[in-house]
């Protein structure tokens, strides 16, 4: 058994009661203990439990408080679906008659510590025998005896350490992607050889200025120049050729047409001179290009592996649901799910489609489709749209639309979600190129008319030297380079962006759209007034009923409490929680009640607006907990710095009016406020603010109900509090605790394109200096190999350094 | 100089089997993940000897 002392490095402030949770961090009070250590909740200890049974303790000493918040014991029958043959044959990557292969994706790996326990599962599970895991991809990967363990005992281990792995059905696309990436890998690799090489025997070239004195060695080097150069131009350049092809063939003529152009004409004027014997060609220069080009592109496709931005509803919903036939209960697939079957949903489990209640007690929380995150209670015969969660006893339902017909899913059968693909948003490089292909093809030309006159045998080498020295690759490094830079500085302030393409989008923004709940206001927090008097036993007795509820108002008032008295949880006898209204127990034999306005007075709540829970002692009433949407820090700055900065903004949502008047505070008078918006409502102002004009807009959501808007928006960024968790299809994802710097993100759009062109006018000084040599005719092997590395290191190192300077200017 | 002719087809079979060796490394998937080795190198204890050790 290894020591474990209660860490002496955790800080603890000894004026205060409250302490940290040793497994997952959260404040609480000591009535939970074990060892010597606190914990929140008897989840929390369990799997503390089992990890010291198991000797890995190690996991608490590798970062404080590593755990992830156990959230209660799921339904024994959540993952019985993966009992089924076809999603075990589905999920598995390989499996012969000994072991079986799989790898999760786990949306809650953090930590050192988390790589640590979960490459030990197999000390837990005598049955797991080899898992690794990938960090930046989130992912584990897990070879099993199937003898001794199975497909579900696996994902319940996983779930109960608390890593839900998230299951998704078409793990193909995953499969692709990583196979491509492998591809850019060997082309690098070939290029950078080849490139070496070349660069080796062209030396002496450079150096005897064309006159190597013995005459075998020279055609050796050249000969094997031309051998080295084949697979740098028909594998490692191969990219650029398909990609201008297929522009060419939407009649479109993209960035990579000039160089791949470039490339042809320097190939094969390179191999017309060697079988020729009349020099040594550009196979210098033009590795060098393609290496340059190739490690540019990897540079700035360092995406995010482990964010996903282009989940469909699909990915929000359970993958298996408990069916009732003739009585028994069966596990099924959600596409298995026809009209009028009935189902059984149980606690925290989500409804499907949209279906009737037909026994239970329903407490339902809409949160992920309208952010509104109160729970509110169904009666039997109620109709529950698709998407909600249910929280309490299981519940039994029929069925009365399939998945893909329900309300929230039908947004994405709604014609427009796909009409305006964002791929059709073209980039600024793409127009500068083709002035940049014309003026080239214009000086190339005008030089051929010129020699053609004055000394016709230099007509061809002054056109192709022209085409060689003036490759518009350096347009694409300083892009490349530029946006890649910025990509990473987004990173670090918690703003991940899809691709390198939504910069350039950010840069035109003129309107932004904001969603108010979750978006503007914190969702896991919220400001809480008592009106009414509580004595500090009556302050513990409702902060032990609260901590026994599930509700997520008596979390907040839990940890309200925690945050203002010295509380400690005392025993709660005949506790009783009645969904949707509110929670009752005795307390030193005195009874408590918590709850809703009808449930603890009696009386109904007229007035609308903030959450109330309401307190009752020994039948007593004492007053009232009012709950406010708290906006998140720096909201108000934010919103007066985008206004000074001269953007529009706009406010959709999906809530009530109550909290105009406080966000008029924030809001200038010209901004447009719009309440009780559905998901609908949101996606058509979007689209009738882009169709009314110029207007480039950002729209800024969290929860699914967004979800239309964010795609029919120019840019759309999902804000999280916790980007582990899913957000909805979008551009980009943005930790909550950042959104105040919204203004600082734009801004450094704004100075990235400035970056790119003024890096572009380095290089068009480059390419005049180049062009002269070429249009006199005179672009010798060695002018081609200087000026093209040192025109690219120049701009890969005047963009770098200029990125960095416009991120700390901007705070950064 | 026919030594030049020599060394100069010994170096590019040199790189060459760098050039293998880099592929073979790829394949094996060493560049899939460049980020938990640098972490999973400064685990030290295995989990069997921290049971009976203390």
């Amino acid at each position: 058994m290894p020591l474990v002392e209660a860490p002496v490095r955790k800080k603890e402030n000894p004026a205060k009661t409250t302490v940290q949770c040793y497994h997952c961090g959260e404040s609480c009070d000591r009535s939970i203990a074990d060892d010597g250590h606190f914990f929140c909740c008897d989840g929390c200890r369990f799997v503390y439990g089992l990890l010291k049974d198991n000797g890995l303790c190690n996991y608490y000493d590798l970062s404080n408080t590593p755990g992830i918040k156990a959230r209660g014991k799921f339904a024994s029958e959540k993952f019985a679906f993966l009992d089924t043959p076809e999603v075990i044959q589905k999920l598995l990557s390989f499996s012969d008659e000994k072991q079986s292969q799989v790898t999760f994706y786990l949306p809650q790996m953090h930590c050192a510590s988390c790589i640590w326990l979960l490459e030990n599962l197999h000390a837990i599970q005598p049955g797991i025998l080899f898992s690794k895991t990938n960090f930046q991809r989130k992912e584990v990967f897990i070879a099993f005896s199937h003898s001794e363990t199975s497909l579900r005992k696996v994902v319940e281990l996983l779930a109960f350490i608390g890593y839900e792995p998230a299951i998704s059905l078409s793990e193909e696309e995953a499969k692709k992607e990583k196979k491509v990436s492998r591809k850019q890998f060997y082309k690098i690799g070939v290029v950078g050889f080849c490139f070496s090489n070349i660069m080796m025997l062209s030396f002496p070239e450079y150096f005897s200025s064309g006159d190597i004195a013995e005459g075998t060695l020279k055609h050796l080097f050249i000969y094997l120049n031309l051998l080295l150069a084949l697979p740098v131009f028909f594998y490692s350049a191969s990219d650029f050729f398909v990609s201008a092809w297929k522009g060419l063939q939407q009649k479109w003529l993209n960035i990579d047409a000039p160089i791949a152009l470039s490339i042809l004409i320097t190939f094969s004027r390179s191999v017309y001179e060697v079988l020729s014997g009349t020099g040594a060609g550009y196979f210098d220069s033009m590795s060098g290009i393609v290496l340059f080009m190739l490690a540019g592109r990897w540079f700035q496709n360092k995406t995010y592996d482990s964010f996903s931005f282009d989940r469909d509803y699909k990915s929000y919903f359970p993958l298996g649901i408990t069916k009732v036939e003739n009585g028994t209960e069966i596990p099924a697939t959600i596409s298995s799910l026809r009209k009028d079957d009935h189902i059984i949903v149980r606690h925290q489990e989500m409804i499907p489609a949209d279906s009737v209640l037909i026994s239970g007690e329903a407490n339902i929380d809409y949160s992920f489709v309208s952010g509104e995150n109160t729970p509110v209670a169904r009666k039997r015969g109620d109709l529950i749209y698709a998407g909600a969660k249910q929280l309490g006893g299981s519940i039994e339902l029929r069925v009365i639309k399939t998945v893909n017909q329900s309300y929230i899913t039908q947004l994405w059968n709604n014609n427009d979600f796909f009409a305006h693909s964002k791929n059709g948003e073209k980039s600024f490089i793409h127009p500068w190129s083709r002035y940049f292909t014309a003026v080239l093809l214009a000086v190339a030309a005008a030089a051929g008319i010129y020699w053609g006159i004055a000394d016709p045998k230099n007509v061809l080498p002054a056109i192709t030297a022209s085409l060689i020295v003036a490759c518009p690759c350096s347009l694409l490094l300083s892009a490349t380079f530029t946006f890649g830079n910025m990509l990473r500085y987004y990173g670090k302030n918690k703003l991940y962006l899809k691709n390198a393409t939504v910069i350039e989008s950010l840069a035109r923004v003129n309107n932004i759209v904001f969603d108010k709940t979750g978006t503007l206001t914190y969702t896991s927090n919220a400001e809480i007034e008592l009106l009414g008097l509580l004595s500090a036993d009556e302050m513990a007795a409702v902060y032990s009923l609260a901590t026994e509820s599930a509700h997520p108002l008596s979390r907040l008032i839990k940890e309200h409490l925690l945050k203002k008295t010295a509380v400690f949880a005392l025993p709660v006898e005949g506790f009783k929680e009645t969904a949707g209204k509110g929670a009752e127990g005795f307390i030193n034999g005195v009874a408590v009640k918590i709850g809703s306005c009808r449930f603890v007075t009696g009386y109904h709540d007229s007035r609308g607006g903030s959450a109330e829970v309401w307190v009752a002692v020994d039948n007593n009433v004492k007053g009232y907990f009012a709950i406010h949407n708290l906006y998140r820090d720096g909201v108000k700055e934010m919103v007066r710095k985008l206004e000074g900065s001269g953007f529009s903004l706009h406010l959709l949502s999906g809530d009530n009016s109550a909290e105009q008047e406080k966000l008029r505070a924030f809001f200038g008078k010209k901004t447009p406020m719009l309440f009780n918006q559905s998901p609908k409502d949101k996606l058509d102002y979007i689209k009738n603010l882009k169709e009314t004009g110029t207007a480039s807009v950002l729209m800024l959501g969290d929860g699914l109900n967004d979800a239309g808007a964010l795609k029919q928006s120019n840019v759309g960024i999902a804000v999280s509090e916790n980007t582990s968790q899913f957000t909805p299809a979008s551009d980009a994802i943005l930790d909550s605790s950042k959104v105040g710097m919204l203004n600082a993100f734009l801004s450094y759009a704004l100075a990235g394109k400035r970056i790119v062109l003024a890096s572009w006018i380095i290089s068009i000084l480059y390419n005049f200096v180049g062009l002269s040599f070429a249009v006199q005719a005179k672009l010798s092997p060695m002018v081609a190999a200087t000026l093209m590395p040192v025109s690219s290191i120049t701009i890969v190192s005047f963009v770098t350094v200029a990125t960095s300077i416009a991120a700390k200017r901007r705070g950064l | 100089m026919s030594v030049i002719i020599v060394l100069v087809i010994i170096s590019v079979i040199v790189a060459g089997s760098f050039l293998a060796a880099f592929i073979v490394s790829v394949k094996k998937g060493q560049y899939d993940d460049d980020y938990t080795p640098s972490v999973r190198m400064l685990f030290d204890d295995n989990v069997t000897e921290n049971k009976t050790s203390n």
